[in-house]
């Protein structure tokens, strides 16, 4: 079982993942991994924050409707095209997730905790709020268009967008991969494990919590963007305390520290509600709920965890 | 293998579970099934409107009890959408693509149906009947596979601004309205049906932010405008605060308040049961609590319905009342639709609706509609606050239409 950890795994998964959907997939399905997608690059920009970095963020659904306004605002009144507004957003995101940052750097634990969710607490009214009204189009919200395949290429809207997706997202794990095994990986990884050695080792603290957050609030932001061109719609009430939670969740479940794990995360946030729901119209919170407490109990260090048990690895991260 | 396995698994499942249909005659329609789709919050904040779902399931269950639709069953199919907009497109994705459901009935929520609109008219498929107040569902122009049902807040603002022209001619009108959709289709319903008169009437309208503290100033704004009638668009946190404040300072205008905020334990109490006496709201549903309909016919039948199919659930919780009115509503639809349970004669009905009685309106609350106004209910019948509880009193008011 040494495959799930050796160097050729990454590619052997992203090419199924491009092709295996592409040839079963109903457009429905294609939906739901294209969300699959968007999820496990939110996830895996809250992970970079929380689980590399040691800093709790109860509050990355708030730059998640940052993207995704930025997206929905560029393409509905400046005409953009979708792909055009994804540098926008990451740099706006960026940006956000810098200036939070520095108050951050102030509060541990709980604290920093308590103050990302009031971020995610405060998101949907500032999005309602009357000054940028013209903009958010206030509780209605922003409808967008459907990217068709360009180049004439004899793909569903479904397909395209997936693909698309895939793309992005592949970038991004790629660039995530590449932090985290180098000197800046280890950095955040010495920060939340033991700050004080690594100050003594010359690791400048704050700056490196501070990119930390601009790179988490980044990576969540193109989320929010691709999430908003899959969706097809923005409305402030889609991005409240559930969805920094669910993110939480995601990250938890999947496993802290593994970009593998981010993946699993967001395959469990995407389907896991619908089988409770199958499972019980009247109580789909509970059994979802249960589900979740089965899953902590079983594998405690989240589903990346499995495939370290299998292939008899110890953890590194 | 894992993951290819998970990933080949879900391609799979995809084509397993697409339904094998047995001799088609349309969408969502064969020989023995009709299947209709809904999303509704069963989890998550919104989720105390998930007895509006279970009382769908239990009617269309009674339903087939006494044999369905045309020969056929009703297969309805409700899914949780936990009041988010993002898994209400997905969920009725699902309906549509998967279940291959004939149509949508009443899926709940203003954003979460603005979220589905454009993709339901794209595919043709109609979305019947929606769950919200929000005015914009009658737009056959622009969404000919959407309609609404209950009254809009813009259709009850036109019943207001009638009743008080007739009452009082002269009237100089006050409106203190929430700064939002909600609050803004109350202002384009008074227009409407004041027409170029509005400017006449109006004294003064002011806002508020759902952020305020109070609206104490902008009451005594109103006030100073010297004008006799007032109308309170407002949700109920600050209606009990206008409520205060107007009897506070001894101004006794006309007084409507909006039916959202109606409610007696969270507005009228806090608000002081006698410095509320004698506002005026409206109505389009039976109070189950109401004395007045104890012995009524058309809410026996509904408790009777209830204490078989939904045993030991709350009836004084008024969204079984609006479930089952939209379900008659459907009924009626079905009745016209006959044999032909084409996409195109559903959608063709529900333009067409002739006007019905449903047990649990109001009696002369007729829900009908033609291919140019998709507002099935636009009558409501005022309702005056007398101190102890609200009196239905007059005629039943109909809007000006869209």
């Amino acid at each position: 079982m040494q495959f799930f950890t050796s160097r050729a795994f990454p590619w052997l998964f992203l090419a199924a993942a491009v092709v295996l959907p592409l040839l079963f997939a109903s457009d429905y399905r294609l939906f739901q991994l294209t969300m699959v997608v968007v999820y496990s690059i939110a996830v895996l920009g809250l992970n970079l924050l929380t689980g590399y970095n040691g800093q709790v963020s109860l509050g990355n659904g708030a730059f998640y409707a940052i993207g995704a306004y930025t997206t929905a605002i560029l393409m509905d009144k400046l005409g953009l095209p979708y792909w055009a507004t994804l540098p926008f957003s990451a740099v706006i995101c960026a940006g956000v997730g810098f200036l939070i940052g520095l108050p951050a750097l102030r509060l541990g634990g709980m604290y920093l905790a308590l103050t990302t969710f009031a971020l995610a607490v405060a998101t949907p009214q500032l999005l309602k709020y009357k000054a940028f009204e013209n903009y958010t189009g206030g509780v209605q919200g922003v409808v967008l268009d459907k990217p068709d395949a360009p180049f004439g290429l004899p793909l569903s809207q479904d397909q395209w967008l997936y693909l698309f997706c895939l793309a992005v997202g592949a970038l991004l794990f790629a660039l995530a991969m590449n932090l985290v095994r180098g000197r800046i990986g280890r950095a955040m990884r010495a920060i939340r494990d033991q700050p004080l050695a690594a100050e003594a080792m010359g690791i400048d603290i704050a700056m490196f919590k501070t990119r930390t957050f601009a790179l988490s609030a980044m990576f969540t932001g193109v989320a929010g963007s691709l999430g908003a061109i899959t969706i097809q719609f923005v409305a402030p009430d889609a991005f409240g305390v559930p969805l920094s939670l669910t993110f939480f969740v995601g990250m938890v479940v999947g496993g802290g520290a593994s970009i593998g794990g981010a993946v699993m995360g967001a395959l469990f946030i995407q389907f896991i509600p619908n089988i409770a729901d199958e499972i019980s119209k009247a109580a789909p919170g509970a059994v979802y709920g249960l589900l979740l407490i089965a899953f902590m109990f079983l594998l405690p260090g989240g589903l990346a965890s499995l495939i370290r048990i299998l292939s008899g690895k110890k953890r590194t991260a | 293998m894992r993951r290819r396995t998970l990933l080949t698994g879900i391609g799979s499942t995809a084509l397993l579970a697409t339904p094998h249909i047995a001799r088609a005659q349309w969408p969502g329609v064969t020989a023995d099934e009709i299947r209709i789709g809904h999303t509704i919050p069963y989890s998550g904040p919104a989720s105390a409107y998930g007895v509006i779902g279970h009382a769908h399931t239990a009617f269309f269950k009674m339903l087939n009890e006494q044999g369905g639709v045309a020969g056929r069953k009703v297969n309805f199919i409700s899914l949780d959408d936990g009041y988010l907009p993002p898994k209400t497109v997905e969920q009725v994705r699902r309906l549509v693509e998967q279940d291959q459901v004939s149509f949508l009935f009443s899926p709940l929520g203003t954003a979460n149906n603005t979220a589905i609109q454009k993709y339901m008219n794209q595919k043709k498929i109609p979305q019947l009947f929606v769950a919200t107040g929000a005015d914009k569902w009658g737009d056959p122009e622009h969404f000919p596979w959407t309609i609404g049902w209950q009254p809009s807040y813009r259709t009850e603002a036109q019943i207001y601004a009638k009743y008080m022209r007739k009452e009082k001619p002269n009237a100089k009108l006050a409106v203190l309205y929430q700064n939002d959709d909600f609050g803004k289709d109350y202002l384009i319903g008074l227009k409407d049906a004041l027409g170029a008169d509005y400017a006449k009437f109006i004294a003064k309208e002011v806002s508020y932010e759902i952020t305020d503290a109070t609206i104490d100033s902008q009451a005594v704004t109103l006030q100073a405008s010297g004008a006799d009638v007032l109308v309170t668009a407002a949700t109920p946190k600050f209606a009990a605060q206008m409520i205060r404040k107007v009897a506070d300072m001894e101004w006794k205008p006309m007084h409507f308040l909006s039916n959202v905020s109606a409610s007696v334990g969270s507005v009228i109490k806090p608000a002081g049961v006698e410095k509320a006496k004698d506002i005026i709201t409206s109505a389009y549903i039976k109070d189950s609590t109401d004395p007045t309909w104890a012995n009524d016919p058309g809410i026996k039948k509904w408790r009777a319905w209830m204490d078989k199919y939904m045993p030991g659930a709350d009836q004084t919780d008024g969204g079984y009342l609006a479930a089952y009115g939209l379900d008659q509503t459907m009924v009626q639809l079905f009745k016209q639709c006959g044999k032909d349970l084409s996409r195109e004669n559903i959608m063709h009905q529900a333009g067409n609706l002739q006007p019905h009685e449903c047990d649990v309106l109001l009696p002369g609350i007729q829900p009908n509609t033609n291919p140019k106004n998709f507002h099935p209910i636009r009558q409501m019948q005022l309702s005056k606050w007398d101190g102890g509880s609200w009196k239905l009193f007059g005629d039943i008011i109909e809007g000006t239409g869209a």
